[in-house]
Protein backbone atom coordinates (compact mmCIF):
# COMPACT_ATOMS: atom_id res chain seq x y z
CA UNK A 1 0.00 0.00 0.00
CA UNK A 2 1.73 2.93 -1.18
CA UNK A 3 -0.50 5.92 -0.11
CA UNK A 4 -0.55 5.10 3.54
CA UNK A 5 0.80 8.71 3.81
CA UNK A 6 -2.68 10.21 2.34
CA UNK A 7 -4.78 9.45 4.94
CA UNK A 8 -3.89 9.25 8.29
CA UNK A 9 -6.95 10.64 9.56
CA UNK A 10 -9.89 7.76 9.31
CA UNK A 11 -12.50 9.69 9.94
CA UNK A 12 -11.63 12.00 7.12
CA UNK A 13 -12.71 15.34 8.00
CA UNK A 14 -10.67 17.11 5.27
CA UNK A 15 -12.15 14.68 2.85
CA UNK A 16 -8.67 13.49 1.26
CA UNK A 17 -9.37 10.51 0.67
CA UNK A 18 -12.75 11.72 -1.13
CA UNK A 19 -13.29 15.06 -2.13
CA UNK A 20 -16.29 14.57 -4.14
CA UNK A 21 -18.81 13.13 -1.63
CA UNK A 22 -20.29 14.20 1.84
CA UNK A 23 -17.82 11.84 4.64
CA UNK A 24 -18.48 8.34 4.87
CA UNK A 25 -21.08 7.73 8.06
CA UNK A 26 -19.31 5.35 10.32
CA UNK A 27 -21.15 3.81 13.60
CA UNK A 28 -20.18 4.08 16.98
CA UNK A 29 -19.07 1.18 19.12
CA UNK A 30 -21.56 2.99 21.85
CA UNK A 31 -24.65 2.81 19.23
CA UNK A 32 -23.12 -1.13 18.65
CA UNK A 33 -23.62 -1.70 22.49
CA UNK A 34 -26.78 0.17 22.73
CA UNK A 35 -28.58 -1.99 20.13
CA UNK A 36 -26.20 -4.95 21.23
CA UNK A 37 -28.33 -4.67 24.30
CA UNK A 38 -31.97 -4.23 22.81
CA UNK A 39 -31.78 -7.11 21.20
CA UNK A 40 -30.95 -9.26 24.35
CA UNK A 41 -33.95 -7.70 26.28
CA UNK A 42 -36.31 -8.64 23.63
CA UNK A 43 -34.74 -12.16 23.34
CA UNK A 44 -35.63 -12.02 27.10
CA UNK A 45 -38.67 -10.65 26.17
CA UNK A 46 -39.81 -13.18 23.89
CA UNK A 47 -38.65 -15.89 25.79
CA UNK A 48 -41.16 -14.85 28.56
CA UNK A 49 -43.90 -14.31 26.45
CA UNK A 50 -44.09 -17.82 25.03
CA UNK A 51 -44.97 -18.89 28.42
CA UNK A 52 -47.96 -16.80 29.09
CA UNK A 53 -51.07 -18.24 27.56
CA UNK A 54 -52.52 -15.14 25.13
CA UNK A 55 -54.21 -17.15 22.54
CA UNK A 56 -53.51 -16.17 19.20
CA UNK A 57 -51.56 -12.96 20.52
CA UNK A 58 -48.50 -15.57 21.04
CA UNK A 59 -47.90 -15.91 17.68
CA UNK A 60 -48.34 -12.08 16.74
CA UNK A 61 -46.14 -10.93 19.54
CA UNK A 62 -43.41 -13.24 19.01
CA UNK A 63 -43.30 -12.23 15.20
CA UNK A 64 -43.73 -8.92 16.30
CA UNK A 65 -40.40 -8.38 18.48
CA UNK A 66 -38.56 -10.62 15.78
CA UNK A 67 -39.92 -8.25 13.14
CA UNK A 68 -38.30 -5.09 15.51
CA UNK A 69 -35.24 -7.01 16.23
CA UNK A 70 -34.55 -7.54 12.72
CA UNK A 71 -34.97 -4.10 11.63
CA UNK A 72 -32.93 -2.68 13.95
CA UNK A 73 -30.42 -5.11 12.96
CA UNK A 74 -30.81 -3.92 9.32
CA UNK A 75 -30.56 -0.26 10.12
CA UNK A 76 -27.95 -0.01 12.46
CA UNK A 77 -25.33 -3.31 12.36
CA UNK A 78 -26.07 -3.71 8.70
CA UNK A 79 -25.75 0.86 8.65
CA UNK A 80 -28.85 0.51 6.40
CA UNK A 81 -30.51 3.66 8.04
CA UNK A 82 -26.80 5.71 6.32
CA UNK A 83 -27.18 4.57 3.31
CA UNK A 84 -27.98 6.29 -0.16
CA UNK A 85 -31.60 5.84 -1.05
CA UNK A 86 -30.93 3.34 -4.01
CA UNK A 87 -29.84 0.89 -1.66
CA UNK A 88 -32.58 1.86 1.12
CA UNK A 89 -35.10 1.27 -1.96
CA UNK A 90 -33.67 -1.99 -2.50
CA UNK A 91 -33.50 -3.33 0.72
CA UNK A 92 -37.42 -2.22 0.59
CA UNK A 93 -37.84 -3.70 -2.97
CA UNK A 94 -36.67 -7.08 -1.39
CA UNK A 95 -39.12 -7.43 1.35
CA UNK A 96 -42.08 -5.95 -0.61
CA UNK A 97 -41.54 -9.00 -2.83
CA UNK A 98 -40.70 -11.51 -0.49
CA UNK A 99 -44.27 -10.12 0.89
CA UNK A 100 -46.09 -10.22 -2.21
CA UNK A 101 -44.48 -13.80 -2.88
CA UNK A 102 -46.30 -15.43 0.31
CA UNK A 103 -49.80 -13.32 -0.18
CA UNK A 104 -49.98 -15.02 -3.65
CA UNK A 105 -49.00 -18.57 -2.73
CA UNK A 106 -51.50 -18.57 0.02
CA UNK A 107 -53.75 -17.14 -1.84
CA UNK A 108 -53.90 -19.88 -3.85
CA UNK A 109 -53.77 -22.30 -0.73
CA UNK A 110 -56.69 -20.85 0.86
CA UNK A 111 -58.74 -20.64 -2.28
CA UNK A 112 -58.08 -23.94 -3.84
CA UNK A 113 -61.06 -25.41 -1.33
CA UNK A 114 -62.95 -22.84 -1.71
CA UNK A 115 -66.58 -23.91 -1.11
CA UNK A 116 -66.05 -27.22 -0.28
CA UNK A 117 -65.99 -27.30 3.68
CA UNK B 1 -3.76 -2.34 -8.15
CA UNK B 2 -2.52 -0.20 -10.95
CA UNK B 3 -5.18 1.89 -11.16
CA UNK B 4 -3.99 3.84 -8.57
CA UNK B 5 -2.11 5.86 -10.72
CA UNK B 6 -4.67 6.27 -13.36
CA UNK B 7 -5.72 9.43 -12.06
CA UNK B 8 -2.99 11.44 -11.84
CA UNK B 9 -1.36 11.49 -15.38
CA UNK B 10 -5.16 12.69 -16.56
CA UNK B 11 -5.90 15.23 -14.13
CA UNK B 12 -5.91 18.10 -16.93
CA UNK B 13 -8.32 16.17 -18.83
CA UNK B 14 -10.54 15.39 -15.87
CA UNK B 15 -10.15 18.27 -13.52
CA UNK B 16 -13.54 17.89 -11.99
CA UNK B 17 -13.00 14.46 -11.16
CA UNK B 18 -9.32 14.75 -10.07
CA UNK B 19 -8.68 13.16 -6.35
CA UNK B 20 -6.11 11.46 -4.54
CA UNK B 21 -6.29 7.51 -6.37
CA UNK B 22 -6.29 4.69 -3.83
CA UNK B 23 -4.70 1.59 -4.15
CA UNK B 24 -8.17 -0.46 -3.57
CA UNK B 25 -9.72 2.24 -6.11
CA UNK B 26 -10.48 -0.08 -9.64
CA UNK B 27 -10.35 2.73 -12.25
CA UNK B 28 -13.42 2.31 -14.11
CA UNK B 29 -15.30 3.72 -11.11
CA UNK B 30 -15.44 7.50 -11.02
CA UNK B 31 -14.86 7.58 -6.93
CA UNK B 32 -14.37 5.30 -3.99
CA UNK B 33 -17.90 6.32 -2.83
CA UNK B 34 -18.97 5.06 -6.02
CA UNK B 35 -16.85 2.13 -6.02
CA UNK B 36 -18.49 1.47 -2.22
CA UNK B 37 -21.94 1.78 -3.03
CA UNK B 38 -21.63 -0.27 -6.23
CA UNK B 39 -20.38 -2.92 -3.94
CA UNK B 40 -22.74 -2.97 -1.12
CA UNK B 41 -25.31 -2.58 -3.77
CA UNK B 42 -23.98 -5.90 -5.38
CA UNK B 43 -24.28 -7.17 -1.78
CA UNK B 44 -27.44 -6.27 -1.02
CA UNK B 45 -29.15 -7.61 -3.94
CA UNK B 46 -27.04 -11.18 -3.01
CA UNK B 47 -29.03 -10.99 0.55
CA UNK B 48 -32.61 -11.04 -1.18
CA UNK B 49 -31.74 -13.72 -3.53
CA UNK B 50 -31.02 -14.98 0.28
CA UNK B 51 -34.43 -13.72 1.50
CA UNK B 52 -35.95 -15.66 -1.15
CA UNK B 53 -34.21 -18.55 -0.85
CA UNK B 54 -34.96 -18.78 3.17
CA UNK B 55 -38.54 -17.58 2.60
CA UNK B 56 -39.65 -20.81 0.80
CA UNK B 57 -38.65 -22.57 4.31
CA UNK B 58 -40.43 -19.96 6.23
CA UNK B 59 -43.53 -20.22 3.40
CA UNK B 60 -43.22 -24.33 3.85
CA UNK B 61 -43.50 -23.54 7.79
CA UNK B 62 -46.15 -21.39 7.81
CA UNK B 63 -48.55 -23.91 5.85
CA UNK B 64 -47.72 -27.19 7.41
CA UNK B 65 -47.81 -24.67 10.66
CA UNK B 66 -51.94 -24.61 10.06
CA UNK B 67 -52.30 -27.51 8.92
CA UNK B 68 -50.95 -29.66 11.70
CA UNK B 69 -51.17 -27.68 14.32
CA UNK B 70 -51.29 -30.09 17.16
CA UNK B 71 -48.16 -31.81 16.15
CA UNK B 72 -46.11 -28.71 15.66
CA UNK B 73 -47.01 -27.55 19.34
CA UNK B 74 -46.02 -30.83 20.57
CA UNK B 75 -42.64 -31.38 18.91
CA UNK B 76 -41.56 -27.92 19.10
CA UNK B 77 -42.11 -28.40 22.75
CA UNK B 78 -39.36 -31.31 22.55
CA UNK B 79 -36.54 -28.48 21.68
CA UNK B 80 -34.86 -26.93 24.85
CA UNK B 81 -35.88 -23.49 25.08
CA UNK B 82 -32.35 -22.69 27.58
CA UNK B 83 -30.05 -23.77 24.68
CA UNK B 84 -31.96 -22.22 21.84
CA UNK B 85 -31.92 -18.57 24.10
CA UNK B 86 -28.62 -19.08 24.82
CA UNK B 87 -27.57 -19.58 21.18
CA UNK B 88 -29.74 -16.24 20.64
CA UNK B 89 -27.68 -14.49 22.73
CA UNK B 90 -24.59 -15.96 21.40
CA UNK B 91 -25.17 -14.97 17.27
CA UNK B 92 -26.02 -11.52 18.82
CA UNK B 93 -22.86 -11.25 20.82
CA UNK B 94 -20.92 -12.31 17.52
CA UNK B 95 -22.62 -9.81 15.47
CA UNK B 96 -22.00 -7.32 17.85
CA UNK B 97 -18.04 -8.21 17.45
CA UNK B 98 -18.56 -8.04 13.66
CA UNK B 99 -20.23 -4.97 13.58
CA UNK B 100 -17.54 -3.59 15.90
CA UNK B 101 -14.83 -5.18 13.81
CA UNK B 102 -16.47 -3.05 10.67
CA UNK B 103 -15.48 0.48 12.77
CA UNK B 104 -12.38 -1.07 13.84
CA UNK B 105 -11.71 -1.36 9.82
CA UNK B 106 -13.05 1.78 9.58
CA UNK B 107 -10.82 3.47 11.73
CA UNK B 108 -7.57 1.80 10.39
CA UNK B 109 -7.17 -0.04 13.74
CA UNK B 110 -5.26 -3.47 13.00
CA UNK B 111 -5.48 -5.40 16.21
CA UNK B 112 -8.73 -4.40 16.95
CA UNK B 113 -10.12 -5.09 13.98
CA UNK B 114 -8.02 -9.03 14.02
CA UNK B 115 -9.61 -9.38 17.64
CA UNK B 116 -12.79 -8.54 16.68
CA UNK B 117 -13.24 -11.02 13.70
CA UNK B 118 -11.60 -13.91 16.47
CA UNK B 119 -14.10 -13.24 18.46
CA UNK B 120 -16.52 -13.40 16.10
CA UNK B 121 -15.71 -16.34 14.91
CA UNK B 122 -15.53 -17.78 18.45
CA UNK B 123 -18.98 -16.84 19.10
CA UNK B 124 -19.88 -18.59 16.01
CA UNK B 125 -18.09 -21.92 16.82
CA UNK B 126 -19.85 -22.02 20.25
CA UNK B 127 -23.46 -21.57 18.18
CA UNK B 128 -22.40 -24.43 15.93
CA UNK B 129 -21.22 -26.51 19.14
CA UNK B 130 -24.62 -25.44 21.10
CA UNK B 131 -26.49 -26.70 17.73
CA UNK B 132 -24.68 -30.16 17.44
CA UNK B 133 -25.63 -30.84 20.85
CA UNK B 134 -29.03 -30.57 20.10
CA UNK B 135 -29.20 -32.79 16.91
CA UNK B 136 -27.46 -35.13 18.46
CA UNK B 137 -30.01 -35.44 21.00
CA UNK B 138 -32.58 -35.71 18.48
CA UNK B 139 -30.33 -38.44 16.97
CA UNK B 140 -30.46 -39.90 19.91
CA UNK B 141 -34.48 -39.86 20.55
CA UNK B 142 -34.79 -40.84 16.80
CA UNK B 143 -36.99 -37.61 15.65
CA UNK B 144 -34.72 -37.10 12.91
CA UNK B 145 -37.04 -37.67 10.08
CA UNK B 146 -37.45 -41.33 7.98
CA UNK B 147 -37.35 -44.62 8.42
CA UNK B 148 -36.26 -44.37 12.12
CA UNK B 149 -38.24 -41.98 13.20
CA UNK B 150 -40.41 -43.27 16.58
CA UNK B 151 -43.86 -41.33 17.20
CA UNK B 152 -44.09 -43.00 20.43
CA UNK B 153 -43.01 -39.91 22.50
CA UNK B 154 -46.23 -38.34 20.79
CA UNK B 155 -48.80 -41.08 21.39
CA UNK B 156 -47.83 -41.55 24.38
CA UNK B 157 -46.74 -38.63 26.45
CA UNK B 158 -47.02 -39.65 29.70
CA UNK B 159 -45.18 -43.22 29.10
CA UNK B 160 -41.87 -40.71 29.08
CA UNK B 161 -43.03 -38.52 31.60
CA UNK B 162 -44.10 -35.45 29.57
CA UNK B 163 -47.11 -33.65 30.51
CA UNK B 164 -48.76 -33.04 26.81
CA UNK B 165 -52.26 -34.16 25.20
CA UNK B 166 -51.52 -37.97 23.56
CA UNK B 167 -51.47 -37.39 19.80
CA UNK B 168 -53.56 -39.56 17.18
CA UNK B 169 -51.18 -42.18 15.51
CA UNK B 170 -52.01 -39.88 11.88
CA UNK B 171 -51.33 -36.59 13.74
CA UNK B 172 -48.26 -38.13 15.32
CA UNK B 173 -46.34 -38.57 11.96
CA UNK B 174 -46.81 -35.29 11.15
CA UNK B 175 -44.48 -34.50 14.31
CA UNK B 176 -41.70 -35.41 11.19
CA UNK B 177 -42.77 -32.85 9.09
CA UNK B 178 -41.69 -29.98 12.20
CA UNK B 179 -38.65 -32.01 12.13
CA UNK B 180 -38.09 -32.06 8.92
CA UNK B 181 -38.52 -28.01 9.00
CA UNK B 182 -36.26 -27.78 11.69
CA UNK B 183 -33.37 -30.12 10.34
CA UNK B 184 -33.85 -28.17 6.71
CA UNK B 185 -34.21 -24.68 8.25
CA UNK B 186 -31.50 -24.70 11.37
CA UNK B 187 -28.99 -26.78 8.82
CA UNK B 188 -29.39 -24.40 6.06
CA UNK B 189 -28.75 -21.35 8.83
CA UNK B 190 -25.71 -23.66 9.94
CA UNK B 191 -24.15 -24.36 6.40
CA UNK B 192 -24.64 -20.16 6.25
CA UNK B 193 -22.45 -19.94 9.17
CA UNK B 194 -20.27 -22.89 8.09
CA UNK B 195 -19.36 -20.77 5.20
CA UNK B 196 -18.90 -17.76 7.28
CA UNK B 197 -16.78 -18.96 9.75
CA UNK B 198 -14.52 -20.09 6.52
CA UNK B 199 -14.45 -16.60 5.20
CA UNK B 200 -13.92 -15.27 8.79
CA UNK B 201 -10.85 -17.66 8.83
CA UNK B 202 -9.83 -16.34 5.37
CA UNK B 203 -10.77 -12.61 6.50
CA UNK B 204 -8.63 -12.69 9.95
CA UNK B 205 -5.75 -13.73 7.41
CA UNK B 206 -6.02 -10.87 5.30
CA UNK B 207 -6.75 -8.58 8.46
CA UNK B 208 -3.61 -9.69 10.14
CA UNK B 209 -1.70 -9.04 6.94
CA UNK B 210 -3.06 -5.43 7.14
CA UNK B 211 -4.90 -5.23 3.63
CA UNK B 212 -8.37 -3.89 5.66
CA UNK B 213 -6.19 -1.19 7.94
CA UNK B 214 -5.28 1.51 5.21
CA UNK B 215 -8.78 2.69 4.21
CA UNK B 216 -9.94 -0.60 2.12
CA UNK B 217 -13.28 -1.90 4.54
CA UNK B 218 -15.18 -3.39 1.86
CA UNK B 219 -14.60 -6.37 2.06
CA UNK B 220 -14.95 -6.98 5.99
CA UNK B 221 -18.51 -4.32 5.36
CA UNK B 222 -19.98 -6.76 3.10
CA UNK B 223 -19.02 -9.92 4.97
CA UNK B 224 -20.77 -8.18 7.63
CA UNK B 225 -23.89 -7.28 6.02
CA UNK B 226 -23.76 -11.23 5.32
CA UNK B 227 -23.28 -12.20 8.88
CA UNK B 228 -26.00 -9.97 10.08
CA UNK B 229 -28.22 -11.01 7.62
CA UNK B 230 -27.45 -15.09 9.16
CA UNK B 231 -28.15 -13.21 12.17
CA UNK B 232 -31.48 -12.11 11.36
CA UNK B 233 -32.74 -15.51 9.79
CA UNK B 234 -32.03 -17.04 13.45
CA UNK B 235 -34.24 -14.41 15.05
CA UNK B 236 -37.02 -15.70 13.09
CA UNK B 237 -36.15 -19.34 13.55
CA UNK B 238 -35.66 -19.17 17.19
CA UNK B 239 -39.68 -17.87 17.72
CA UNK B 240 -40.60 -19.85 15.66
CA UNK B 241 -39.28 -23.31 16.05
CA UNK B 242 -38.76 -22.98 19.88
CA UNK B 243 -41.79 -20.92 21.23
CA UNK B 244 -44.74 -22.02 19.04
CA UNK B 245 -47.04 -22.92 22.50
CA UNK B 246 -45.30 -22.99 25.47
CA UNK B 247 -47.89 -22.77 27.53
CA UNK B 248 -49.91 -26.22 26.84
CA UNK B 249 -52.65 -27.87 29.61
CA UNK B 250 -53.09 -25.02 31.99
Amino acid sequence: MAHEGIHTDANDPSNVTNPEHAQHHIVTPLQYTYVFATLLLFTGITVGAAYVDLGWANPVIALGIACFKAVIVILFFMHAAYQSRLIKMTIGAGFFLFIVLITMTLTDYISRAWGMW
Amino acid sequence: MDSALATTDHADVHAEHDHVALPQHRHHFETEEQQREAGSFGMWLFLLTEIMFFGGLFFAYLLYRNWYYPAFAVASNQLSVPLGAFNTAVLITSGFCMAVGVWAAELRRKGLLVLMLVLTTFFGLIFLGVKYDEYHEKYELHHIPGDSFNISMFTNPAGYGIKEEPLAPDMAQKTQIFFFLYFAMTGMHALHMIIGICLLFWLTWRAHRGDFSSGYVAPIENFGLYWHFVDIVWLFLFPLLYLINRHPLH
